[in-house]
Parts: C-alpha cells; structure tokens; sequence
C-alpha cells in the first residue's frame, strides 16, 4: 500500500514551483537545440520526482528509475489509453508566452501550490489518488471506504478552492 | 450532483488525471471538444496535476541523464509527427471527434437495433465501462434507471429534457449514483451518447429480462 498524504517538496528537495520560468527556458533550449546541458538540468529536477511517481504507482525503483529515463510517463496512465486534445490546443500550449504572459502563468502556478498546500488532508488525499496515482472516482471510494457522492464533493470543494485561489489574479 | 449542462468539477478533475473510465473519458473528451468553459477548467486542473507532481518527494536517481543523442532523436522527429485527425466530412460538428473514431461520422449509416417502439440502440464497444448510443422519436423517453456509478449523457442530434431542463446538442448531463434519471426526446426527437462506469439499473422488469439481448 502506498503512504497518502504526499508531503510537499521541502526537507532537501527543491520545490519545483521556484524554478518554473527556469523550467520553460529549458523546454525551449531542448526542443530548439536538444541542448545536452538543458537537458541534464531538467532530468535532474524532474526525474527524481518521475521515478517516484512510478513507485507509488507500483513499479519498483530499477522499473521506475527506466521509465523516468525514458519521460513517458503518458503512456502508462491506466484505463484511459488516449485522451484526445480538442483542435487547437496543441498550437495554444507549443506557442512561447509573452513575457506578462508568462510572469501571469507563474504567478498562477504559485496560488495553485499554495491553495493545494492548505487544503484538508480529507480533500487532498482524492485529488492524490486521482492525480498520482490514476484512480477512478469509485476506485478511490472504495480504497478510502466512502460513499461515491462523498469522493466527488470533496474533489468539488477542493478544485473551488484552487479556482478561488486563482480569481483573485483575473 | 450538477444539472448545469456542463461537465461536473470532480468529472473534469479526474480526466485531467487520466483517471476517469474509458467510457466517461470519450464522452467527456467528446463534450470538451466543443465547449470552451470546461476546456479552460481543464487547463486549470492540468497545472493542478503538475503542480502536485512537482511537491513529489524525489527518489534519487542512480544513474546520470541519458546522453544528449537520444534527445536529438526525439526532438527531430517530432515536427514530422502528424496532428491527431479532425472530424472532417459530411456530417462535421454532430459527432465530436474523439466519439468519431469510435463510431465513425455518419449517424444515420450506424446500425441501430431496434428495443421498444421509437427506440434504438447502439452498444460501442470499449474496455472499460459501458458505452451506448440512443436514438429516440419525439416525445419518447430513455429507459428510466438509476446508476451505482457514475453517467454522462451527451446529446449528439436533437434534444432531451429530464425535469431538470432541455439539453441541446453538445450538453451533457452528468449525474450521481443514485438519481433516477428519465429523460424524454424532444420534438425533433434525438440522439444521445451515454456512458456508464457501471451497468445501470433499470427500473422496467422488461428492460431488466431483455438487457443480455440488447447488450446493455
């Protein structure tokens, strides 16, 4: 069984969130130039984090640690073998952002960290199992021992918080 | 449980996870396809999940990064690689495309199995949860049932009322598990897509005999 709640990114580790814009200038140095340095930077940030995502998904840590070499973390999400992006978005989300556009992104991300850091564990722990771990609404019944209804509210009431976090910004 | 036309919060949340049953996962993708409110929700609840990725604990990894070749390779062939095919054709905008490459454009050209008087059906095949296609004439209602799970019915062709209000096409109504659930076809009748991640319950004792035959 797989320890719920996940602890934010603290005690030694680098909280991703701090590095975000860094983050997309390596996206751009290695899909421009597959630059080797760029590259090594992000593995470095990111694939501590892929490997532990495939272990709490199951895979022990030679398994995880292949899979987070190879960043194919999409073709392992269970159940739904395609999810299809409506026309358009790809352009939308390959396009560099302006740079307010840019710092506005950030901002964003950092009230999403912030309103997932002050959520209830009650409400964080579904929007874990879904996100980290793949499970359906009445998987995650089931594991927590609670009623359908009671593990679609509380992802309700935890997504308007996040939202609330985000209006402030609009 | 929301009457709102739209996707529910907790629906989206767990698509963007990649969590949500294959048969809710199409009809959802299909509604987003053609409504911009809950494609801007489902951007928001994708920077969620990496949000939540990124206060993952690391494990340490033992070997360095894979060397730069590898990544060349990928980065080269990607603008070779071809967008997704659109729904193009005839019969553009009734069926959405990620329900299209399951049952094709062409409503009318499916084969449809008749089940009671200005009433058929369509079981869509797929791995996990139940898929169908139901056509009805004017006036004519679904069968009534309630759900152990979870439901989304999407209006392709028409509209449906349920008590609730009309649903054109492109809405979905996406309820609970135990809300009974009776919607009526419209004046021009309808065709509607509904996904199931449990077999529903249905309260005619004739449909319950006759559900094996239907493939319901």
């Amino acid at each position: 069984m797989l320890d719920l709640p996940i602890t934010s990114g603290t005690g030694g580790d680098t909280p991703l969130s701090a590095h975000r814009g860094i983050m997309a200038d390596l996206l751009r140095r290695i899909a421009e130039r597959a630059d080797p340095a760029a590259f090594r930077e992000l593995y470095e940030a990111y694939g501590p984090r892929v490997k532990a995502y495939m272990m709490r998904q199951g895979a022990d840590a030679g398994t995880a640690e292949d899979l987070a070499r190879n960043l194919r973390i999409d073709r392992l999400r269970r159940e739904v073998p395609w999810q299809e992006l409506p026309e358009g978005r790809l352009t939308e989300a390959s396009s560099e952002p302006l740079p307010d556009d840019a710092m506005a992104e950030k901002e964003r991300q950092e009230r999403v960290q912030a309103a997932l850091a002050e959520l209830p564990l009650e409400q964080k722990d579904v929007v874990t199992l879904a996100y980290l771990e793949g499970l359906s609404h009445s998987e995650i019944a089931e594991r927590l021992g609670l009623p359908l209804g009671t593990v679609k509210s509380r992802m309700r009431i935890a997504y308007q918080k996040i939202r609330q976090g985000l209006e402030s910004l609009e | 449980m929301t009457m709102n036309r739209h996707l529910d919060d907790s629906t989206l949340m767990s698509f963007a996870a990649g969590a949500l049953p294959e048969a809710l996962a199409v009809v959802a993708a299909a509604h987003v396809a053609v409504c911009p409110r809950c494609r801007d929700e489902l951007a928001t609840m994708e920077m969620l999940g990496g949000a939540l990725l990124g206060s993952l604990p690391g494990a340490a990894m033992r070997s360095p990064a894979p060397a730069a070749p590898e990544i060349e390779r990928h980065s080269s062939s990607r603008p070779a690689a071809a967008p997704p095919p659109i729904n193009q054709g005839a019969a553009v905008g009734e069926v959405p495309a990620p329900l299209a490459r399951l049952i094709g454009n062409d409503l009318d050209g499916l084969h449809w199995r008749w089940v009671a008087p200005g009433s058929w059906l369509r079981h869509v095949p797929i791995t996990s949860g139940r898929l169908h296609l139901f056509k009805c004439s004017s006036d004519v209602a679904l069968p009534e049932h309630g759900h152990e799970g979870s439901e989304i019915t999407m209006v392709l062709r028409g509209t449906i009322s349920d008590g609730t209000g009309l649903y054109r096409v492109g809405e979905v109504c996406d309820i609970d598990e135990n809300v009974e659930h009776a919607p009526v076809a419209g004046t021009d009748g309808c065709i509607c897509v509904v996904a199931q991640d449990r077999p529903a319950r249905f309260r005619s004792l004739i449909v319950r005999l006759t559900r094996p035959w239907h493939g319901m």
